[in-house]
């Protein structure tokens, strides 16, 4: 990358760093720098720790049985013998999270545009859009899976009810919020309406999709395991959420906090996946990513 | 230095011509009244004028961006594809793409690939002294390095005439003196016809061979002042006794412009 006025600056600050006698606030600052660095992941992991020995002894001391409350170990132990079974069903709930993501993606990035593009299909269907969005996802499953025959479809379109909104949202947002003094040099240079959405707004959206889609992810698995536990069919090709359901009903306590244990996981790296894709795409240029640089 | 003799202003080939152009918005509020300009070849032409006197308005009926209420604004020849350049008061720039490929930008909305355009762009880079940063991100450049960027894109393809809208208001002094002398240099050197909208009288007396001066509420042009110095100019020109007089003259109808004794 080439040297500019402002980047220029800073190996020089360095250098005057190395040579002269910091002085109590650069110290001071210095220290901080390193303990938010170090604290970052230090204390989550110390917290985490503690509540696993807390969470033991309680157990033990309380001679709680483990069809109320496992210790950590039980857990852990059952997860490693039911990995087969467990990652069967981990596999069928992401399957559907990933598709269900998917068609949100298209959907929403499709419909945003859409309306951007029509300020009649905005108005018509923006309000139903919300409806659908605000009508708690419980109350719908029932009724998809009465009129939908084939299983995977009524899952997948329950995740997708919850997952496509905050795509459909953002994205709008963001294709509203290009700058209005570069719409006036594309309207002067005469830019088509595809050249416009293509060069112009689909650039300036991108952050705010990103931020949706993140979102998103989360919400297409919650979906997925609301819309299992609706359907709640057993047998081979079932999710984590019916193996959760399954193992309440035969009081396999350990069993269901291994399931928990799988879905909080499975969450947690799908937002890590999202934020790393958002990251890589924004970094040259936008001001969220820039930050997280320094 | 040898160079062409200027044709005097009588003699350069008229461009545009607003014909008693008015601006109503709402119906009510006035804009602009009355308003008659011819922009011939080669013209360094500044609106000056307090805030509301519709300079900008002006500027955004020139460059179609909204239509007169009465009257016409007339392209000689008619209306082509590369009548204009804008360089608007903020750089401006599409903040995903790179120097090179915002100054693409006018070229590629008339679906040029940028491997055709390629020695144009850089030309434009070169000129505005920004050559090395083709493959910068405008984050990556100061305020006036972005403006410089913005201005090679108003002139990257050579219009017929290029439209600025205060583009130096936000910068600091010695930043704006700097681009005042480069932009005169590169008239020179490319010879485009400039509208330059203002509101400080050094910079236009500076820049431009002719100064209208505009008044607020209704916007109008009360008076059009003709600076003879030649170009090129120079920073001995800033402080020149000429400089000084041309000045006070369009000082002076500038008060007269805003209703105050001079």
């Amino acid at each position: 990358m080439s040297m500019t006025e402002t980047q220029a600056a800073k190996p020089v600050v360095k250098e005057r760093a190395d040579t002269v006698a910091l002085d109590a606030e650069d110290l001071r600052r210095l220290r901080l720098q390193r303990f938010d660095r170090i604290g970052r992941w230090m204390l989550p992991l110390a917290v985490l720790i503690l509540t696993i020995i807390g969470w033991d002894r309680l157990v033990v001391w309380n001679n709680i049985p483990h069809y109320i409350l496992p210790g950590p170990g039980l857990v852990w132990t059952t997860l490693l013998q039911d990995w087969a079974m467990l990652l069967d069903a981990l596999l069928v709930t992401l399957q559907i999270t990933m598709m269900a993501l998917a068609v949100a993606v298209i959907g929403g990035v499709g419909l945003a545009v859409l309306f951007t593009q029509s300020r009649l299909v905005e108005m018509s269907f923006y309000p139903y859009a919300v409806i659908l969005q605000v009508t708690p996802i419980v109350a719908i499953a029932p009724l998809i899976f009465i009129y939908v025959d084939n299983r995977t479809a009524g899952l997948l379109m329950c995740a997708w009810l919850v997952a496509f909104f905050p795509v459909l949202s953002n994205t709008t947002l963001g294709l509203n919020s290009a700058d209005h003094n570069l719409r006036d040099l594309f309207r002067i240079y005469g830019a088509t309406r595809w050249q416009t959405l293509r060069y112009l707004r689909l650039p300036s959206a991108l952050p705010y999709f990103l931020g949706g889609l993140r979102i998103a992810g989360g919400l297409a698995l919650i979906g997925a395991v609301v819309a299992e536990y609706v359907a709640g069919t057993g047998g081979i090709g079932s999710g984590l959420a019916f193996r959760i359901l399954e193992a309440g009903y035969r009081l396999n306590i350990p069993r269901m906090f291994a399931a928990l244990l799988l879905i909080a996981v499975t969450g947690v790296v799908i937002f890590a996946g999202l934020s790393f894709l958002s990251h890589m795409l924004l970094r040259k240029w936008h001001e969220s990513a820039i930050k997280r640089e320094t | 230095m040898s160079r062409p003799e200027r044709p005097s202003l009588d003699q350069r080939p008229p461009v545009l011509e607003m014909i008693d152009v008015d601006k109503t918005f709402n119906g009510d509020v006035v804009a602009l009244k009355a308003m008659n300009l011819t922009v011939n070849h080669g013209d360094f032409i500044s609106l000056l004028g307090p805030s509301g006197c519709g300079k900008s308005t002006a500027l955004r009926l020139i460059a179609g961006l909204s239509h007169p209420s009465r009257g016409k604004i007339a392209w000689a020849g008619g209306q082509g594809e590369n009548d204009l350049g804008v360089v608007f008061q903020e750089p401006t720039l599409m903040p995903w793409a790179t120097v090179a490929q915002n100054v693409w930008l006018p070229f590629r909305l008339r679906g040029q690939p940028y491997t055709a355009v390629r020695d144009e762009v850089l030309e434009a880079l070169k000129l505005v002294g920004l050559e090395k940063f083709q493959n910068a991100y405008p984050r990556e450049l100061s305020g006036g390095m972005k403006m410089r960027v913005s201005i090679a894109r108003a002139m990257v393809t050579k219009p017929r005439l290029i439209l600025m809208d205060e583009p130096f208001a936000a910068l600091d002094e010695i930043t704006r003196f700097r681009l005042n002398n480069d932009l005169l240099k590169l008239k020179e050197a490319i010879g485009c016809t400039v509208i330059f909208v203002t509101h400080s009288v050094f910079e236009s007396v500076f820049l431009s061979d002719r100064i209208v001066v505009m008044a607020a509420r209704p916007g109008r042009v009360i008076r059009e002042v003709t600076v003879p110095a030649p170009y090129p100019r120079d920073e001995n020109f800033r402080t020149s006794a000429a400089y000084a007089a041309l000045c006070r003259e369009a000082s002076s109808a500038l008060h007269e412009a805003m209703g105050e004794p001079v």
